[in-house]
């Protein structure tokens, strides 16, 4: 540890005020808190400093993707196998391995082009580096299809970050959660690479060019089911890179919960939101009106909306973003419960879209200063009755 | 009765006024300020579409349309006076709000100062004129659909012009960069509200 601090130290003056890399300043400051707590104390005041900051924050939030990271690399290598068929004669480190070069790659890309414009930004703007794009730069490979070009995820991520987050003032002010504009902005700007069945399975070598692969979620829309409950709620089946495995999303949840990090009410009222529209559609799914995969689609047990697509995902990573979310209390069950309901029913009633849970969320953050103005307003409205009445009888 | 959901669903959501067809802009920049406001703006907005689009629809259909004098005499039937109907639109919406501003000045003295001058600018709102355009275009069948779809446009307009207050208000003290502020970041927001809005384009009701 020593031998860091030293580093830091050491090239301190250099970038003080009136010192020749002054400009590098905020560069210098973002590493230092990267490793160490800073000793700065409040001139004037009371402050409570607290150390969990944004840095320990965003730490833990990433640190709650690794299970979803992990098995996205496993899950990438072992559907590869089982696309060109050798799924039986390949050990588990190889599987891990060949999902772990396809992975890593995008997840630089995303660090390296987003912290780059957060650290041109620092210095032109003045101020410190923001860290809120540690777990945005986590949250953007793991909601890519694992064949996206790498220019495409730059192009994503640049969009993302100065569109979605600087022009607003950067980390807190942003109204929509950086990671799923960077994933509507390619939805929308390049459809054909990013919802065609051909995106969800590496191929890699040249002999399995050829092989493509359709969601589950994309089968059940054309009325076919291919996937199996257990398979679902593991993960072993295609999709982008992080969000196949409930079980690995699980444990992010509990680690989100327990730090308090993530808000459970979203997520419960998310799931809640999901499960009733589901069993609504299941009433619906005798009627005749319907078309004949329309009918399949409606009648899947409600609870398999839950588990297949990204909804878990969305649920716990991305409606709980505490910038973009509502912020007061029955606000978010509203938030969250709005967001089920829309990811489902955009999923199953909508044909251009085979998943709903990327623009309900966005859908909702753009609803959530509305929540919160009424709820707000309700509670003064409340209160001010609860005043008056007092005041009268006293 | 389903026919009459989805239409007014539709009108709502999938042919957003503002969101998909990027009409009544002026005072959706305008007035999107304050909640408060704007919810009062996007009621009277409903209101006037809500009786227009009817209005124009009778309009439609037994005056303008080619053979649509015909119930008045049969010698009138290949009159086609379609080309008028611009001006005809115009002044029953330039009509609608001259009533709604003075109902609104006699029971709503509060929300007519707040509104000001953006109220009788209901009339040049082109999501009004809008709205019975594309009533003309849809060919409605009965007046009952006519004036669901009016209603649902507004309704859209409502959300479209409360959301934005709500964000605007939020972001009134974040650290916006200053070429960007007031109207620059009110433009990105819209359009970052249009790409949230199209999870509901291509849904067939």
């Amino acid at each position: 540890m020593n031998f860091i601090k030293n580093i830091f130290e050491n090239t301190k003056p250099y970038v003080q005020k009136g010192a020749k890399f002054h400009w590098l300043h905020s560069v210098h400051d973002g590493f230092f808190t990267l490793f160490f707590v800073q000793k700065n104390t409040s001139k004037s005041g009371t402050h409570i400093h607290d150390y969990i900051d944004l840095k320990r924050t965003m730490g833990l939030v990433v640190l709650a993707l690794v299970p979803a990271l992990l098995f996205g690399m496993y899950n990438t290598g072992y559907q590869h196998y089982k696309a060109i068929g050798e799924l039986a004669s390949t050990g588990f480190f190889q599987l891990f391995l060949f999902g772990l070069l396809k992975v890593l790659p995008i997840v630089v890309v995303s660090y390296g082009v987003g912290l780059g414009i957060e650290f041109v930004f620092a210095q032109i703007r003045g101020h410190e580096i923001q860290e809120g794009f540690l777990v945005s730069g986590m949250l953007i490979p793991l909601v890519m299809p694992i064949e996206t070009p790498l220019w495409m995820i730059a192009v994503a991520t640049a969009f993302a970050v100065i569109i979605g987050k600087e022009v607003f003032g950067g980390t807190g002010m942003n109204i929509w959660n950086p990671a799923l504009v960077a994933r509507a902005f390619l939805f929308f700007a390049y459809p054909a690479q990013m919802s065609g069945i051909k995106v969800w399975v590496a191929s890699g070598s040249q002999a399995t060019d050829a092989i493509t692969c359709a969601t589950p979620l994309g089968d059940a829309a054309s009325g076919s089911i291919t996937y199996t409950a257990a398979d679902a709620f593991f993960g072993l089946i295609p999709g982008s890179i992080g969000e196949t495995s409930t079980l690995a999303l699980l444990i992010g949840a509990v680690i989100l919960i327990i730090t308090g990090i993530g808000s459970w009410r979203i997520m419960l009222s998310t799931i809640a939101g999901g499960a009733v529209m589901g069993l609504i559609l299941n009433f619906f799914a005798g009627s005749p009106a319907l078309s004949e995969a329309n009918q399949v689609f409606f009648g899947i047990p409600f609870w398999h909306h839950l588990i297949l697509g990204g909804f878990m995902f969305g649920a716990i990573f991305m409606a709980t973003d505490p910038v973009s979310a509502a912020q007061t209390v029955k606000g978010k069950w509203i938030y969250g419960f709005l967001i089920g309901i829309i990811a489902v029913l955009i999923r199953v009633i909508n044909p251009a879209y085979p998943e709903g849970m990327m623009l309900a969320i966005l859908l909702m953050n753009t609803f959530a200063p509305l929540i919160d103005h009424y709820v707000v307003g309700a509670h003064i409205k409340r209160r001010l009755k609860r005043a008056t009445v007092k005041g009268q009888t006293a | 009765m389903e026919n009459l959901i989805n239409i007014f669903v539709k009108s709502i959501f999938i042919e957003n006024m503002v969101f998909a067809y990027f009409l009544g802009m002026c005072s959706y920049l305008a007035v999107s300020k304050k909640v408060s406001t704007a919810a009062g703006l996007g009621i009277a907005v409903i209101f006037v579409l809500g009786i227009t689009v009817p209005v124009d629809y009778l309009l439609e259909n037994y005056v303008l349309k080619e053979g649509a004098l015909a119930w008045l005499s049969p010698s009138l039937a290949d009159v086609d006076l379609s080309f008028l109907s611009f001006i005809m639109f115009i002044a029953v919406i330039a009509s609608m709000v001259q009533l709604v501003e003075m109902v609104v000045e006699k029971f709503a003295p509060v929300l007519y100062n707040q509104l000001g001058i953006f109220l009788p600018l209901i009339a040049v709102n082109c999501a009004i004129l809008g709205g019975s355009l594309f009533m003309q275009q849809k060919a409605f069948v009965n007046i009952g659909e006519a004036t669901v779809y009016g209603l649902g446009s507004g309704v859209g307009w409502f959300l479209a012009i409360v959301g934005i207050a709500a964000i605007r208000e939020k972001i009134e003290y974040s650290n916006v960069p200053a070429p960007l502020r007031g109207l620059g970041i009110t433009f990105i927001v819209t359009g970052l509200m249009g790409m949230a809005f199209m999870g509901f384009m291509g849904i067939k009701l």
